[in-house]
Parts: C-alpha cells; sequence; structure tokens
C-alpha cells in the first residue's frame, strides 16, 4: 500500500519552505489555520500569518493589498468559502487586477465527508476557471502539491490551488516535474483515455488496471494544470485513442470534464464521458461510501471507458 | 488656500465636462467629493506624478469608484497624464474606464467599482506597510451608502485589530445614494459610533468643502498612534452645480449639452 497524505497537509509543510526562500511570502487563514495547515506556516514564521477571523471576503480583499504593496499573499479557508462567498472579490480585486495573490484553498469536492453538502465545494474549479487571468491547478498527491506551489509562486499573478482534506495516496516521487499547462502521462494505453485530477487520478489508475484485465488498454492523463490546459496532450489522446474519459471530484459541469469537452469540441470531436458529481449537492457521510453514492470510484471510470469505447 | 480653491474649480468643470461628454457616468458623488481629493493630491500626499509607482508614496484607493470623473480629472490636473484624455471618459480603448482600472491609468493605485472592496485593499495595503514599517500612509475614500456593504465591516474589525494607523478612510456624507436617501434606503446611522465601537479614531468633518475643516481632520489622523482613523465628511451631493445639488437623480447621469453649459457658467461664476 503506497503511502497517504492529504494535500492540504503537504501544502501547510510546504508553505515553511517556500516561506524560506521569499521573504515577501505572507499567509492569510480565517479561523481554519488548524484544518487548513496553516498553523504549520505559522508555527515557523508568527509575524508572517495573519488571522483575519471568519471573514472571507476581508482575506481575499486584504491579500489583494498585500499584492498590490509587494507581497506575496497566500490566502486559505475551505474552497467553499474562498471560491464562493469571496468570489466576487476574487474576480475584481484579484483577478481584474491581475494581482499577485495564491488562493490555496482546502476541502474541496465531496472527500471532506461528515460536515455535509454545505460545506463540499463542487463547482470551485468552474468558478475559478472561467476567470480571465486565473491560473487553476488541482494536484494528485502531495508531491505534485509541492511542485505545483514552486510553479505558483514563480507567477506573477493570480493562482487558485484546489487542496483536499482527506488522505490521498501519494504517486509521484521527488524526481517528479510540474510544468504549468502540461498534462503527465501516467500510464499508455490505445483503446481510451482516462483524463484525471485531484484524487481521481489514483481511481483512474485502478480503473485502468480493471480494464486491462478486461483487455482494453486505456491511456490515464494526469490534468493538474487544468488552466492553462493541455491541449495538444488532449488533442493526441482523442487522435490515438478516440474515446476520452474525465474524472473530477467535482460537479461535471464546468469543471475537468467542461474544460476538455470544449477543447475536443474545437480540436478533434471523439465520443467522450464525464465522470464526477451530476447536478447534486453532496450529503454527511463517511468518505468512501460518499464516493460511490455520488459515482466517484474505480469501477464508475471503469463503465465509463466502455460507454466511450462503445460510442466509436 | 486661493490655489486649492482654484485647483478644485478645475476639477469639477473637468468633471461636468467629460461625463456631459461621455453621457453617462457618476456626477454626484465626483462633486461632492471634490475637495477630498484635492487636499490629498494637491497638499498632503507624497506622490510624484513623474514616477506614479515609485515605492515610498502615499496610495489612495476610491473605494467608491463610481465617482472615478472626481480621481481623473484629479490626476490629470496633478500631471499624471495629459488633460486631453479626460475626453476619452468611458469610450472603447480608452484608459479611463467607467470605474478606474490600476493597469490602465497611471497614478491610480488599486482598481476599483464594486463597493466594499477598496476599503478591505487599502487595510491589506496598510498591513504590509507595518509589516516592513514604511512611514507612508494609506488613504481611502468610502460612500456613506457604500457602508451598507457587509465588506467594510469586516475590514473595519482588521484595521482595528492590526491597529493599522496608516491607515486614513474618509466617508463621503452626502446622505443620497441611487434609490434615494440613504436614511431611507437603508440606515448607515449612526457612522461615526459604528466606527467607534469598531475601535478606530473618529473625526467628524461639518463641512466636507472646507479645506481649513478637511486640513485638521487630515492632520490629526496622521499622528494617530495605534488606531486607523475615519474622517466623516458631511458634503453636498452634486456641490457647486445648482441644478444637482442634493439631488439623487444625479447621482449616475450625464448632463446634456445645454445643462454642461448651465453647470460650468455657475463654476466660472
Amino acid at each position: 500500500m503506497a503511502e497517504k497524505k492529504a494535500t492540504r497537509q503537504a501544502y501547510g509543510e510546504y508553505l515553511v519552505k517556500l516561506g524560506e526562500k521569499n521573504p515577501n511570502l505572507v499567509v492569510l487563514d480565517a479561523d481554519l489555520s488548524g484544518a487548513t495547515k496553516t498553523n504549520i506556516f505559522k508555527k515557523a514564521y508568527p509575524d508572517r500569518h495573519f488571522n483575519v477571523g471568519i471573514a472571507e471576503e476581508n482575506l481575499l480583499g486584504m491579500s489583494a493589498g498585500l499584492a498590490a504593496a509587494g507581497k506575496i499573499p497566500f490566502a486559505s479557508t475551505f474552497a467553499i468559502f474562498g471560491a464562493g462567498r469571496a468570489y466576487e472579490i476574487i474576480r475584481n480585486s484579484i483577478c481584474y487586477t491581475k494581482l499577485n495573490v495564491k488562493i490555496a484553498l482546502t476541502h474541496a469536492g465531496i472527500s471532506v465527508g461528515e460536515d455535509g453538502g454545505s460545506h463540499q465545494s463542487i463547482e470551485d474549479i468552474a468558478l475559478m476557471r472561467v476567470l480571465p487571468n486565473m491560473t487553476v491547478l488541482s494536484p494528485a498527491d502531495a508531491i505534485e502539491t509541492e511542485k505545483m506551489l514552486d510553479a505558483a509562486i514563480t507567477i506573477d499573478g493570480p493562482v487558485y490551488i484546489r487542496l483536499g482534506r482527506s488522505d490521498v495516496p501519494v504517486l509521484f516521487d521527488e524526481s517528479y516535474h510540474f510544468e504549468l499547462g502540461k498534462a503527465s502521462m501516467m500510464k499508455s494505453g490505445s483503446d481510451v483515455t482516462i483524463i484525471a485530477t485531484g484524487l481521481m487520478v489514483a481511481l483512474a489508475l485502478e480503473a485502468a488496471d480493471q480494464l486491462k484485465e478486461e483487455g482494453v488498454s486505456a491511456q490515464v492523463i494526469n490534468m493538474g494544470s487544468i488552466k492553462p490546459i493541455d491541449v495538444d496532450a488532449i488533442k493526441q489522446a482523442a487522435l490515438t485513442t478516440g474515446a476520452i474519459v474525465t474524472a473530477e471530484e467535482h460537479s461535471i459541469i464546468g469543471g475537468l470534464g467542461g474544460a476538455v469537452a470544449e477543447v475536443l469540441c474545437d480540436e478533434a470531436p471523439v465520443p467522450m464521458e464525464r465522470v464526477g458529481v451530476k447536478d447534486l449537492f453532496g450529503q454527511s457521510g463517511k468518505v468512501a461510501p460518499l464516493m460511490e453514492k455520488y459515482g466517484l470510484t474505480a469501477g464508475d471510470i471503469v463503465a465509463a471507458a466502455k460507454k466511450a469505447i462503445n460510442r466509436k | 488656500m486661493a490655489f486649492l480653491k482654484e485647483t478644485v474649480t478645475e476639477i469639477r468643470k473637468d468633471i461636468v465636462k467629460m461625463i456631459g461628454q461621455a453621457a453617462s457616468g457618476h456626477p454626484g458623488g465626483s462633486l461632492s467629493s471634490a475637495e477630498i481629493l484635492t487636499l490629498l493630491y494637491f497638499e498632503q500626499m507624497n506622490v510624484d506624478e513623474k514616477n506614479p509607482r515609485k515605492e515610498d508614496r502615499d496610495r489612495f484607493v476610491l473605494s467608491k469608484g463610481h465617482a472615478a470623473p472626481v480621481l481623473y480629472a484629479t490626476l490629470a490636473e496633478k500631471g499624471f497624464f495629459p488633460k486631453s484624455e479626460l475626453e476619452n471618459l468611458r469610450q472603447l480603448g480608452s484608459i479611463l474606464q467607467g470605474h478606474p482600472d490600476m493597469n490602465k491609468v497611471p497614478g491610480i493605485d488599486m482598481s476599483t467599482g464594486s463597493l466594499g472592496q477598496g476599503i478591505s485593499v487599502a487595510a491589506g495595503m496598510a498591513l504590509a506597510g507595518k509589516i516592513d514599517n514604511k512611514p507612508h500612509k494609506i488613504y481611502a475614500l468610502l460612500g456613506d451608502g457604500e457602508l451598507q456593504e457587509g465588506l467594510v465591516w469586516e475590514a473595519a474589525m482588521a484595521a482595528s485589530h492590526y491597529q493599522l494607523n496608516n491607515l486614513i478612510a474618509f466617508v463621503d456624507n452626502n446622505n443620497l445614494q441611487i434609490d434615494g436617501a440613504i436614511c431611507e434606503v437603508m440606515s448607515p446611522f449612526p457612522i461615526d459610533a459604528k466606527f467607534e465601537a469598531f475601535g478606530w479614531n473618529v473625526i467628524t468633518v461639518e463641512d466636507g468643502h472646507s479645506f481649513d475643516e478637511l486640513r485638521t481632520a487630515v492632520e490629526v489622523a496622521q499622528k494617530s498612534e495605534d488606531k486607523p482613523t475615519v474622517i466623516i465628511c458631511k458634503t453636498v451631493k452634486g456641490k457647486c452645480v445648482s441644478f444637482m445639488e442634493n439631488n439623487a437623480g444625479w447621482h449616475g447621469k450625464g448632463p446634456n449639452a445645454e445643462e454642461v453649459k448651465q453647470a460650468l457658467a455657475e463654476l466660472e461664476a
């Protein structure tokens, strides 16, 4: 069994290293620093961590001001509050202005678990992706989280980093190289391509193994950089395998599935199936049964792959 | 003093002319805050029109971003960009957008227009100044109707919590918003007691068109040791143009050619 670690944990730990290298880096949180793991940074750099209280709009507004004054603010809270409640502050004060704010939101997706539908953000990728000037990153594991943070800090502009609450398998090792706008090939295959992001990447690999047992050759692509998206990789996958499945812990509307569908429409229309949360809110429960209930298992990906292949 | 009075009259004339030319825009709240901006840019603030982004400058955030014309007229008068640019207000391709854009206009420190956000951003700028122990000030201008935005009070709480004595906010208290009198739409009163309860220094300026009163207030605010300061300025919406004064109808519409002529005649009188 592979080592497991939540991407929020990797974020909190790696922030300390980033802070060491970047004296202008400051961290803001909204009374959730224990959950977002920015309290790890706070321990190392108490003078550069600001808890603005339960005030997400001001969290993003003050971050914009700090960026306008030359700081590199990392703003963290739960995805539902950061991308949801503070949306228009992100739009007008951060993206319209192209200010250098890193928005690292945790507890994205239904793998939040017991807190339920009010706290499970299944629309944040769609909301962030539609904003001009925004970069959208969705790491699959702890290592990719670190590599994306390294990339994010080199971008002079807004970046959204989507992080999860639950422990997920570590898929990469230190040699992994993340490049903005580039997908990573996890497994090659010829019958169908599964394009996954976040914790669904590990499940996509499981699905590919199951498909192999049934004689189906599935390719798996990790799409960590959702915006900019890797148009060439999607086009190549469509041309070489002729069928696409997307897998994300997000609404099937507007997220990775939407982004990939847009590229396919423009470049290489082929049969495509989207695995994700249907047009529904989540609910309380343990993570595994929730993933099953909402159609986010390796089995769901297998079924979608077969369906896509049958539509060729 | 004569200089400031002459300057503010020039700024008012430019406001009327540019909004007339654009045939849209917000004259009422631009005219009500003209003295505040004139005092800041022509007397109080450390800014350099030749080097708009110099690091140690004082910053100004027009949180009531719809009053863009007063900011544009002031910056042009100060020499940040040619006055001829004012003719292009709200036109396709112009640097002078309907609401201020920091990436288009030299001298603008923050893009604003969505109410409540400017004061929050100004608090962030002030916090950055405190982190680096910088002496410069952050000035912000709020509308009185804008105080209805919840974010204003999130920012107010944080500014006091972080002891941002380098933050000086003005409230342009002209008593009118687009749908009518602020006390009828949604009263923000008492404004002074609210800010006081949030831990701010509160100064009320009875005549927000008096340079002397505004100056006295700003100089007190600049000496604050551990609190942000709000200067509540009682002003007249549409000030100095008789048919616009105290008329909510002139919150957000452009005067026609005849009205521009009359307004300019009054301002030149």
